[in-house]
């Protein structure tokens, strides 16, 4: 089973959360207006192998969203941190 | 195969006679037999039939790699086929049938269907039945299901219940033979939480097939003595290891029934455990292999080492006259057992010569030793009559007669659970088959699995005192324990299994009855990758999942393709590791707890007054109540006309209520929704839509603005929790700097719709001091009562006036019943579900079966709700070239213009004269009957939507046959001015 480190609630089954998606892309600007980023940002993913960040929400527990340093091939996770936060404390 | 139970000796109570049933009759065994063995012991050689040529099989095996012996246990709701005779503890009273024979295993007139070998070859399905000519399966199948399979399914209900639980602890130990033993014991004496797992109702594994009155036997004592003292291990019994995963956890499967069958006991029969480690140790053992030669599946051929198992753990001789056959040292152990238990016995072994010593102790011992010759086949039927083996030296070929054949192809260490997490198997050529690669920190294994059956005491107290310290415990681990002479060999140069040129048969997998001859086909078909191999010849399938059958298949297959067997590889082992009922999965989610209930807060008046309830989502929802008529054809029909002539309340709780709260809540709202929300007034509501990034609609839905910074926001019942975690999202991830909070508050309200002409009145009656007036409470107008928590939105799903009240989820009964009392004599009733559903189908409002994330805006016909002046979610990719055409199928009513037909969702929607064929042109998603119209009435999705407005299109349904004509009109069929909402 994999778990996840929530920032506020500790160590916890990943059945408990929700996925959220690549934490690695940058969303556009709100309104930019921008058709190819938003495009981009909404349909290409890299699937990379190895380490990976991602957003994921402690649904059942503070309903925090966080992200998440997984590597995608081991399954191995890093840290997690706040989504708030842009980059981990 | 003359068999005998021995006065005495073995690991059996005689003391505790246990009597049990096999087809009627009632047979006695011992406690501590498996069902295998007191089957065995009653002279039943005939363990079954085989699956594809009702070939008579016996017992090969004394463990979970049995392929043969499946039986079928129980009477009743608890009747469970496809059992494992070997693995089934005997207990009184037990009640089984062999399978898979018609119409007895002794005598299955079905077996004549090995004249039909050359049709059931491998790929034999996919090229005949599914091949060329479609529906020959149709035809085939019926005779097929019946020939070939296992045990049949019961269809009662299973009354015995099943539990789930959670464990933590700091070493696992899977696997309780000399490895897991001295590992388990030397964790513990470091001071870790151990928990040792066994598969079997003893401790010991391989032990318990060594002589009772040996030192090996001494050690096992001593060592579960000491285990037992130790307070921090648990030893769990009767409890497999199912899968290995992430983390370090392990799903296991405790197993109550066989021990303890009482059904009143109330107790689970097997509970599933998610166990959490902070380390693994793998002492899983080695399954011995096959040998291949002709008609290696007689009854009466078995595993040596299965042979031995019988003789020591259930006293137990399987003949009279034994043939052992091998190409390692290990069988040696079972032909001087046999020779000292009085068999006469003869060893083949495919190698020049064995361990140093061992041929000396073999002639001591009477054994009569043949070196260099292997078998070519077995003679027998239903009883093995004779062996016949080759001097491969001389080529000679000489008969034996004997009523026992023992055969040992070396041993593969079961490394299925390590294969669970990624670990690739790795081939050692000394073995002959795989062992585990490199293992993650925190995994480790020991003994017979690493292909160290040597020295596994050894082995297993390192691997558990690195276990220990993983885990964090560092105490003494002391001197392992250690035999005081080495246990048997396990075995070394190997020689290759390959395809003896023998008369009859070859089988490689029993269970599957797949043979030599069948991967010589798949090679020649160029199905030679295992997993292909695995695909077109069924090898490895069924319930032994190839455990004696899979390494034997690779051989042979990289054998035939000249390859080294490294490069071919194994098929992915995958959970279960054996057989577990959908019982122990389900656990206690089953029934009621199958899943979540929601009940509203009005639940219980409905039930308590003719409401037939329906499950919408998680919800219980009232669908239409027993007053309006005794089905929900009839009766929602009279409900509508109850809301378009009078007035009607409905309990509309099961919305989703989202308070949102604070100095840029409006700011916030005008970037979520399409439409302009931060100028709505305070008071005021407003019906919005969301769009998901990609323009596609999220959810839509009421929000009203019950303060400067503060908003009442519904949602769909279906979506709530969606856009909930999508706010939630929004504000955390992406604007963080936006003060804004946002707090579910669905549960706590009730809320009810009141409507129909005569809403206001009824609702004047119920709230006489609340000014109702059009003036004082326009259309989408909100009040919050003074000192009350009521909110009173006026707004209107069915198209009539109507108001929306939400009171305290423990005040909504009292509302509630206070509305129906206070406003009878208007005639108020309450409306369900089918009701609701389709008033809103007359108003053309869009719902769930047309919002579902594949539809945009402009589809919908709500393009002009979205705002030209501000920015929202899904603003720019609304404008992609393939979502703005005009062509795209958007929303449309349909009219029915057959008065005698019926309209269908999901009906194909076609022009008319158009060949009904492919997609189409659109479909239904919605109908009702129309009370306002009189006649059936749908909404749907038509290419090109409302320009079509007007044509008679032709609305296909090909599952029933089905053409019905209709119109394409606009969606909105009642009242398209809106006259009746402002009133």
């Amino acid at each position: 089973m994999l778990t996840i480190p929530c920032p506020h609630c500790g160590e916890r089954d990943y059945t408990e959360y929700r996925y959220g998606g690549d934490a690695t892309k940058q969303r556009p600007t709100h309104g930019s207006g921008d058709i190819r980023a938003w495009h981009d940002h909404v349909f290409l993913f890299a699937n990379p192998k190895g380490a990976h960040r991602e957003y994921w929400q402690h649904v059942h527990g503070c309903r925090q969203w966080l992200v998440l340093e997984r590597d995608t091939a081991t399954n191995a996770v890093a840290r997690a941190w706040p989504a708030r936060q842009a980059v981990p404390a | 195969m003359s068999i005998t139970r021995r006065p005495a000796g073995g690991r059996i109570d005689r003391a505790r006679p246990l009597s049990f049933v096999l087809e009627g009759r009632r047979l006695t065994g011992y406690a501590g037999d498996t069902l295998a063995a007191a089957l065995l012991a009653n002279g039943v050689r005939v363990a079954g039939r085989s699956f594809k040529y009702h070939r008579p099989r016996g017992i090969v095996a004394a463990g979970v790699e049995e392929p043969n012996a499946l039986v079928t246990i129980g009477v009743g709701g608890r009747r469970t086929p496809n059992v494992s005779a070997t693995t089934t503890e005997l207990y009184e009273g037990l009640v089984c049938e062999r399978q898979n024979g018609w119409p007895s295993v002794d005598l299955d007139l079905m077996s004549m269907t090995s004249w039909l070998a050359p049709f059931v070859s491998a790929g034999f399905y996919y090229k005949t039945f599914m091949g060329p000519r479609r529906g020959s399966w149709m035809f085939y199948e019926r005779f097929i299901r019946r020939a070939a399979g296992l045990g049949r399914a019961e269809h009662r209900p299973d009354p015995d219940r099943y539990d789930t639980r959670h464990a933590f602890t700091d070493v696992l130990v899977i696997g309780a033979g000399p490895a897991g033993l001295a590992a388990a014991l030397a964790a513990g004496r470091a001071g870790a939480r151990v928990t040792l797992i066994e598969q079997d109702f003893e401790l010991g594994g391989s032990l318990l097939a060594t002589p009772v009155a040996g030192a090996e036997e001494a050690l096992r004592r001593a060592a579960i003595a000491e285990i037992e003292s130790l307070p921090r291990i648990v030893v769990l019994r009767r409890t497999t290891a199912l899968g290995l995963y992430d983390g370090l956890s392990a799903a296991l499967v405790e197993r109550h029934d066989h021990a303890s069958p009482d059904p009143a006991r109330g107790a689970a029969r097997e509970v599933v455990v998610t166990a959490r480690a902070r380390a693994i140790v793998h002492a899983t053992g080695s399954i011995e292999r096959p040998l291949l030669f002709g008609d290696n599946d007689r009854p009466g051929v078995m595993l040596a080492g299965a042979i031995r198992s019988y003789l020591h753990r259930h006293g137990l001789l399987l003949g009279k006259r034994a043939v052992i056959a091998t190409n390692n040292d290990s069988a040696w152990a079972s032909a001087m057992d046999l020779a000292a238990a009085g068999v006469a016995v003869t060893l083949l072994d495919e190698r020049a010569a064995a361990a140093p010593g061992l041929a000396e102790a073999a002639g001591r011992a009477g054994i009569d030793l043949r070196s260099s010759c292997r078998l070519v086949a077995a003679d027998g039927g239903r009883r093995l009559r004779a062996a016949e083996w080759i001097d491969q030296l001389s080529g000679t070929i000489t008969r034996t007669r004997c009523d026992l054949l023992g055969m040992s192809g070396g041993w593969s260490p079961t490394l299925h659970l390590t294969s669970h997490t990624g670990v690739r198997p790795v081939y050692d050529a000394r073995l002959g088959s795989f062992v585990p690669g490199r293992f993650a920190p925190g995994t480790y294994g020991a003994g017979s699995v690493m292909g160290r059956h040597d020295s596994a005491w050894a082995d297993g107290h390192a691997a558990g005192a690195a276990a220990a310290r993983h885990a964090g415990a560092s105490g003494a681990v002391g001197e392992a324990l250690r035999p005081p002479t080495e246990s048997w060999p396990s075995g070394s140069a190997l020689s290759p299994p390959d395809r003896v040129p023998g008369r009859g048969k070859t089988f490689v997998d029993f269970q599957n009855d797949v043979t030599t001859d069948d991967l010589a086909l798949a090679h020649e078909e160029g199905y030679e990758s295992v997993e292909h191999l695995k695909r077109f010849t069924t090898l490895g399938m069924g319930t032994d999942q190839g455990k004696t059958s899979n390494v034997n298949g690779a051989r042979l297959m990289a054998s035939l393709r000249g390859i080294e067997l490294q490069a071919s590889g194994t098929t992915t082992y995958r959970p279960p590791y054996t057989p577990v009922s959908i019982g122990a999965l389900a656990g206690r989610s089953v029934g009621s707890h199958f899943r979540p209930v929601r009940r509203t807060p009005l639940h219980d008046w409905h039930v308590a007054n003719g409401a037939v309830m329906i499950e919408a989502g998680l919800w219980l929802r009232p669908w239409y109540y027993r007053w309006a008529g005794p089905d929900p054809a009839s009766a929602y029909v009279d409900e509508m006309k109850l809301v378009r002539e009078r007035v009607g309340i409905s309990d509309v709780s099961s919305l989703g209520k989202i308070d949102v709260q604070g100095p840029d809540a409006a700011e916030f709202l005008d970037r979520v929704y399409v439409n302009n929300f931060a100028k709505l007034a305070v008071g005021k509501a407003r019906y919005g839509v969301m769009l998901n990034d990609d323009a596609t609609v999220l959810d839509d839905g009421t929000t009203a603005r019950v303060g400067e910074q503060r908003y009442f926001m519904t949602t769909t019942t279906a979506q709530a929790g969606e856009v909930m975690s999508w706010l939630e999202f929004l504000l955390q991830a992406v604007w963080p700097e936006l003060k804004v909070q946002v707090v579910s508050v669905t549960d706590a309200w009730a809320g009810m719709s009141v409507a129909g002409p005569k809403a206001r009145e009824a609702l004047a009656l119920a709230l006489p001091d609340v000014d109702l007036s059009d003036a004082a409470l326009p259309h989408m107008g909100v009040r919050e009562l003074d000192g009350m928590p009521v909110r009173i939105l006026r707004l209107s799903f069915s198209g009539e006036l109507a108001y929306e009240i939400y009171v305290p989820a423990d005040k909504g009964a009292a509302m509630w019943t206070r509305i129906l009392e206070r406003a009878s004599p208007l005639g108020i009733r309450p409306y369900g579900l089918e009701a609701l559903a389709s008033l809103r189908i007359e108003k053309g409002h869009v719902a769930g079966l047309e919002l579902d994330h594949r539809n945009t805006l402009d589809d919908l016909g709500l393009g002009k709700m979205a705002s030209r002046t501000k920015a929202y979610i899904g603003r720019e990719l609304r404008q992609r070239a393939d979502l703005t055409d005009p062509e795209r199928w958007s929303l449309v009513g349909l009219e029915c213009l057959e008065p005698d037909a019926t309209l269908r969702g999901g009906a194909i929607l076609f022009a008319h004269g158009e060949a009904i064929a492919g997609h189409g042109r659109g479909y239904i998603t919605s109908v009702t009957w129309s009370t306002v119209l009189g006649k059936l009435i749908a909404l749907g999705l038509y290419r090109g939507g409302l320009r079509h407005q007007g044509e008679e299109i032709v609305c296909a349904y090909p599952l029933l046959g089905e053409t019905v004509r209709a119109r394409i009109v606009s969606p909105v069929f009642v009242d398209a001015a809106g006259e009746r909402l402002h009133v």
